[in-house]
């Protein structure tokens, strides 16, 4: 605890202060651009913090980090156009939100969410950091593909009205999913011999074509029936009424987002997505899910930055990256001749403490920035509607672009958003696509890594207590209403 | 029809623009300030060869060899996308590619239609050699008798490496099984996200051994948490309590390595002045701190002998994954 009390004695100096700052703001700015994540902005920074002491420059990073989670879910919000994976979720009921008028509060909901995330997963940090850590070296493929087992069950309270029109748009993000060098075995998979969809086609883009482009094309083919209206802007503030229904997703996010951020398996995506479909199934409001529900922005945003504390546990703790952007951080660690590891705490203790320290007082700069500013984000809406999607289409095309710099990049953004429209014109949902591509080629690297370390033997997939456990889960959450269903009956 | 577009337009600017370059320089430019210089990463910002050219882009201003050095990327393919952008400026004396030991299998697995034998080898960089490395409750004790057991019962002895097929960490187990008389097809290898995501499967003892670059272990292997059995290059690492694979019997010597090609075709003066860049970088004091730093191994080799290097690696990493199918 006192070496905590040293941290903030360390952070708090002015320059150190001014670091985090600059880093948040960074950080905030390059989030709501869309296609450029934490990582590359850390990556294209590091050269430039070659003069900066080691601490200041980490202070630095790790405000652009929790900065990058905070900016990710503005434009998913506001233009349906995720700017970081991590944020694709908060588009869901963010969006139609926004669309109705309550865009103000949906910004707040996520800036409060990242806040509580954010307070949290670093106390978590600080005090769990050696168990979870544990855990992290602990659980192997087979749990991850348990884990993904139970993601997949979960879709099912996303699929929609429609449970075909909903499977069937699972399968086309699957069959998404499938594009690229099969990681295993270096094999071609639907690239049809190009080399620009041999990395396959990141979650971003998808997200971003489905959402963004698709809704574009859309409203572009509806615009003569349904003239333009300005969308409402509403009361600027969170009413009672949003406060009820958003403090118990702001701390049930961080609970399940910092241990995922810790497991060399997931990133933010997956728990983003749980914590949804959590959320979804304890709410009082579930039909209001989908049309704007604030505990679906409250929950997964909360989540989301949990999930970044959870990463820093792994790195600081193990050295192990869980992210790309705990990767970068880690090449940046060598860059100043100190090697993230195990004895990390004992050799740095005043960078790692001042570190941590700085993490909460970056969060609460970043709800200071940001709270303000969502009602003069919300007034963005009173565009007229076709200036509104024509920004909306440059900025998903900016996205796509910046994601590697590849020009083939937009056409395939351009073949999803057309996919996108026609899902949209036969009623299919486009959430359970995007999820798909998320979960499906993690599954299977879990799946296809667990029987190959155990030579092919299928029990290979259930050998751990965890992986049993989580199969026991998912069991009881497929058969309960069908028991629930025969219990009624009788 | 776009890429061919592109080309034609590349090599319509590099016909335009080289000559003048060419003109006006002539033998008097070798040895001075290079301006301009544009570096091509194949990989994502953070990757090996990105660290690599930042690296020597930043030496190389500090020591006033260049000024004006763009660092850009043009990830995919395991490097091939960068590659074939690399071929198509045929003529441009004002790029180069940082790359190593992973462009080339990525060559063969991708099926990439340019490959590295088109490209003007300039120099070699760095070598960095792997370790066999488990973890510290893991019941092998040394080289031999992870051999021993290996040899018994490939299918039950999986081996990690943070490469996808064809990357180093994958060719060092094969070349060690080839030597062991293990054929590299019964080899059980499970690829990982890089040395990263591998760590944590050898701390949990998930994978029987680890093969990897030795950079990102030092701590562990420091803090006991980690045991090296054996190093995969010619010599000892110092600093850690390992004997070379000859030394253990096993009749391999393998080492990654990163270095810097040019586009097919340039003229013999931008050949000649980078290959002089490159050689003062490596002789500047900035250089020698870089390499400290990030705990890189010197291996400098310019022009020719970097050239027949290169052949020789394409030709011992094709027969490995031929045996595998993948070539």
């Amino acid at each position: 605890m006192d070496q905590l009390w040293d941290g903030f004695a360390t952070a708090l100096t002015p320059t150190h202060l001014l670091l985090a700052a600059v880093g948040v703001i960074l950080g905030t700015a390059i989030g709501v651009l869309p296609g450029i994540g934490p990582a590359m902005a850390v990556a294209l920074l590091l050269p430039v913090t070659y003069g900066l002491e080691p601490t200041g420059a980490f202070i630095m990073f790790a405000g652009i980090y929790y900065g990058g989670m905070f900016g990710g879910s503005t434009t998913s919000i506001l233009l349906n156009t995720p700017g970081e994976s991590a944020a694709v979720v908060a588009a869901i009921d963010g969006n139609p939100m926004a669309r109705s008028g309550r865009g103000a509060q949906a910004l707040a909901a996520a800036a409060i969410g990242h806040f509580v995330g954010g307070m949290v997963g670093t106390t978590l940090l600080v005090v769990l950091a050696p168990t979870v850590a544990g855990l992290a070296v602990g659980l192997g493929a087979p749990d991850f593909f348990a884990i993904m087992v139970l993601a997949f069950a979960a879709v099912t309270t996303v699929l929609g009205d429609s449970r075909v029109r909903g499977v069937a748009s699972l399968l086309i993000g699957l069959t998404i999913g499938l594009i690229g060098l099969d990681e295993m075995t270096g094999q071609q998979r639907l690239t049809f011999g190009s080399l620009e969809l041999a990395d396959g086609i990141d979650v971003v883009i998808v997200a971003v074509g489905l959402f963004a482009v698709g809704e574009s094309l859309w409203v572009a083919a509806h615009l003569r029936r349904n003239p333009a209206r300005p969308i409402p802007v509403g009361t600027p503030w969170l009413g009672r009424a949003d406060l009820r229904r958003a403090w118990k997703p702001w701390l049930r996010g961080p609970l399940i987002g910092f241990p995922f951020g810790a497991l060399p398996a997931g990133g933010a995506e997956i728990p983003t997505f749980l914590s949804y479909a959590t959320e979804k199934r304890l709410s009082k409001h579930r039909d209001e899910f989908g049309k704007g529900a604030i505990e679906g922005v409250a929950g997964p945003e909360a989540t989301a930055s949990a999930s970044a504390a959870g990463t820093l546990v792994s790195m600081l703790t193990l050295g192990l990256p869980t992210t790309a952007v705990a990767a970068v951080m880690l090449a940046a660690f060598q860059q100043y001749g100190i090697q993230p590891g195990p004895l990390l705490f004992e050799r740095e203790s005043t960078l790692v403490w001042g570190l941590i320290a700085s993490l909460f007082v970056g969060t609460v700069l970043l709800l200071v920035l940001n709270l303000p500013l969502a009602p003069l984000w919300a007034r963005m809406l009173r565009i007229p509607r076709p200036y509104l999607y024509a920004g909306i289409l440059f900025f998903a095309m900016v996205g796509a672009y910046a994601v590697s710099g590849q020009a083939a990049d937009l056409l395939v953004l351009f073949a999803i958003g057309v996919i996108g429209l026609v899902m949209r014109r036969y009623g299919l949902p486009v959430l359970p696509a995007i999820l798909g591509v998320i979960l499906g080629p993690a599954a299977e690297l879990q799946m296809r890594r667990a029987l190959q370390l155990s030579d092919g033997a299928l029990t290979g997939l259930v050998n751990t207590t965890f992986s049993i456990t989580v199969y026991a889960v998912v069991a009881l959450l497929v058969l309960w209403p069908l028991v629930r269903k025969a219990r009624s009956r009788t | 029809m776009v890429r061919k577009l592109v080309a034609a337009a590349a090599g319509l600017a590099a016909v335009l623009l080289v000559p003048p370059l060419v003109g006006s320089g002539g033998d008097a430019d070798v040895g001075e300030r290079v301006r301009g210089l544009r570096v091509l990463v194949p990989n994502s910002p953070g990757g090996g060869y990105d660290v690599t050219a930042r690296t020597a882009a930043k030496a190389m201003e500090d020591a006033g060899l260049a000024s004006a050095v763009e660092v850009f990327n043009l990830p995919g393919a395991g490097g091939t996308v960068g590659l074939g952008r690399l071929v198509n400026e045929r003529g441009n004396g004002k790029l180069v590619m940082s790359m190593g030991l992973g462009v080339v299998g990525s060559v063969y697995t991708n099926k990439s239609p340019s490959s590295l034998a088109d490209t003007t080898p300039i120099a070699k960089l760095i070598e960095e050699p792997d370790i066999v490395v488990v973890g510290k409750d893991s019941p092998y004790r040394d080289i031999a008798g992870l051999l021993t057991a290996w040899k018994a019962d490939p299918g039950g002895v999986p081996v990690g490496g943070g490469s996808s097929p064809g990357g180093p960490d994958h060719l060092a187990p094969m070349l060690m099984a080839k030597a062991a008389g293990l054929a590299p097809r019964s080899v059980n290898y499970v690829p990982f996200d890089g040395g990263g995501e591998l760590l944590a499967s050898v701390l949990g003892g998930k994978v029987a051994f680890g093969v990897s670059g030795v950079g990102e272990y030092r701590d562990q292997i420091q803090a006991g948490e980690l045991r090296v059995l054996a190093v995969t290059g010619p010599e000892r690492i110092a600093g850690i309590d390992a004997p070379t694979l000859r030394e253990a019997g096993l009749d391999v010597s393998f080492t990654n390595w990163r270095g810097i090609v040019a586009p097919p075709g340039i003229s013999d003066t931008d050949r000649e002045r980078l290959i002089a860049a490159f050689a003062r970088l490596h002789s500047s004091p900035q250089w020698r701190d870089a390499l400290a730093r990030n705990g890189w191994t010197d291996a400098f080799q310019a022009g020719p002998g970097f050239g027949e290097f290169l052949a020789g690696e394409n030709r011992r990493v094709a027969e490995v994954l031929k045996e595998l199918g993948l070539a």
